[in-house]
């Protein structure tokens, strides 16, 4: 399959704005940052995590703590056969009981990922509240799940990628939609 | 179905080496240096994962994991168990005693009936050199050799490795000192394997009649140095592995006697010396204190032997997953 049509969905300035508009929505629904704990999944979910940390730190003038998760060994949709994916670091620094966690991803898709998540969160503490920030919702949901925050809304065809590329990772900051050749 | 994590453009920058595909781990002779530097990495997040409140995953979930001990074992049998349980299997013990081993069913009739009844992993211990490998041929399961008479160890190898990583943070250029019964060292063979792939120098110091100079032919064996005076072999050492001595050693006439032993090979605070400063003990247990290494330096503070075990449950863990999506030819 050779992509025939690469549509930026956002770019440089879009990806900021929409993470400073979500940053203002965490702080307004949850009265400030106090008890708040921001977890990146991995890959991408990371520095989308660190980013919105840091505004809502200049918004609200205190530091934001952030976590890191890999929820590799919760999924239900590893093949049974086939090499398995690398594990990444899995970094909570601070215990999450009672806090107010905002899970962080890139793109929320099927939701599979966003319950292996809540699976591998619920392991480390029992959180006051979970909520779920996303740059991207492209639908398709397989599980009842849904974002709390969202930096755009996309509707795609399940043919179609979304790749979300940013600095820390990919040396770049844009969203882009690739369609494959029909 | 989107499976970010599968994504070449993530796996491939993150880890030192890629996966090989391997379904049985049998010795570490057929390892590339890369492939154990992803086995050590990979166990660096399982240990990360012990250390949660509820250090258990679900990667594993509906696979059965069969513990097969034709051999007497603690540590090892209830290492690889909570490996299992933390990724979700489940596991079953057999042990040949009260089994239809004790019958005299033979070991492929047995392995058979494992996997008739839905065996996905064959943990197997025996005292038979090589036993492994014929099971390993007559299975689909996956086989992890946990110890094949005085042939090989190579999950012990592995935690050793893992231990001396994570305290040293590195292995290249560290010299391992082996001391004692070599020739009936399962641990310390595949311990050769790993070290000398990972770039350590490796030193075997033992009594010449457990220590054959033919055993370390370089066309078998990969580049070791043999040394036979425990002073000369511990100048400079960073890392000393003193094995366990069976007595019946001595009734075999291996030994002239214990004490000859424990004079001339027990690691001991006096012989440490000779040791860098910085030196660590480990030991693959079960320690005979005060034969092979003295009750102050298995205790001491440079000893490494209960990281050891705990470092064992995360390389398992790491094993098994590592092998869980091993294809079956055929």
């Amino acid at each position: 399959m050779f992509p025939v049509a690469e549509v930026v969905l956002l770019n440089r300035n879009d990806i900021r704005r929409a993470l400073t508009r979500i940053a203002h929505e965490v702080a307004e629904r949850n009265q400030g940052t106090a008890d708040l704990v921001l977890v990146g999944m991995r890959t991408r979910g990371v520095p989308l995590a660190r980013r919105l940390a840091r505004i809502l730190g200049e918004i609200e003038g205190r530091p934001v703590p952030v976590g890191e998760l890999d929820v590799t060994l919760y999924r239900d949709d590893l093949p049974m056969r086939g090499l398995r994916p690398a594990i990444q670091q899995t970094d909570i620094p601070v215990d999450i009981t009672g806090k107010v966690v905002v899970l962080v991803d890139d793109v929320l898709y099927t939701g599979r990922t966003v319950r292996a998540a809540l699976d591998a969160l619920m392991d480390f503490g029992r959180p006051r509240r979970v909520q779920l920030a996303v740059l991207i919702d492209r639908g398709h949901r397989e599980l009842p799940i849904r974002a709390d925050y969202v930096g755009k809304n996309v509707p795609t065809s399940r043919r179609e990628e979304v790749q979300v590329r940013l600095e820390e990772v990919d040396g770049t900051d844009e969203v882009l939609l690739i369609k494959p050749e029909e | 179905m989107e499976l970010k994590t599968l994504s070449p453009r993530d796996a491939g920058s993150l880890v030192p080496g890629a996966p090989a595909r391997r379904r049985h781990i049998l010795d570490l002779d057929d390892f590339t240096a890369e492939e154990i530097d992803y086995v050590l990495y990979t166990a660096a997040r399982m240990k990360e994962i012990l250390g949660r409140p509820i250090p258990r995953v679900a990667a594993l979930r509906g696979r059965t994991v069969v513990n097969c001990f034709y051999e007497e074992s603690t540590r090892t049998r209830v290492s690889f168990e909570l490996a299992a349980k933390a990724l979700g299997a489940d596991v079953v013990n057999m042990s040949a005693a009260g089994s239809s081993v004790a019958k005299g069913e033979s070991l492929i009739d047995t392995v058979l009936t494992l996997q008739a009844l839905g065996a996905d992993f064959v943990v197997i211990r025996h005292p038979q050199s090589g036993a492994p490998y014929l099971v390993a041929r007559h299975t689909r399961a996956s086989v992890i050799n946990a110890g094949d008479g005085w042939h090989a160890h190579p999950t012990q190898a592995l935690l050793d490795l893992f231990t001396i990583k994570e305290h040293f943070g590195r292995i290249a250029g560290l010299k391992v000192v082996i001391v004692g019964d070599i020739l009936h060292s399962r641990v310390a063979r595949s311990n050769v394997w790993g070290l000398t792939k990972l770039g350590a120098e490796v030193v075997l110091c033992g009594p010449p009649t457990l220590l054959p100079r033919t055993m370390v032919s370089a066309e078998l064996w990969p580049p070791v140095t043999v040394e036979y005076d425990l002073d000369r072999a511990l100048m400079g050492a960073h890392v000393v592995m003193p094995l366990r001595l069976q007595r019946e050693r001595q009734q075999a006439g291996l030994l002239p006697s214990l004490r000859e032993y424990i004079r001339l090979y027990q690691v001991n605070p006096k012989r440490l010396e000779r040791a860098r400063p910085e030196a660590v003990i480990m030991h693959p247990g079960p320690m005979n204190e005060g034969v092979e290494i003295s009750s102050e330096v298995a205790h001491g503070p440079r000893s490494l032997v209960e990281r050891q075990v705990a470092n064992g449950v995360a390389v398992r863990m790491a094993l098994l997953y590592l092998l869980s999506g091993a294809v079956v030819e055929g």
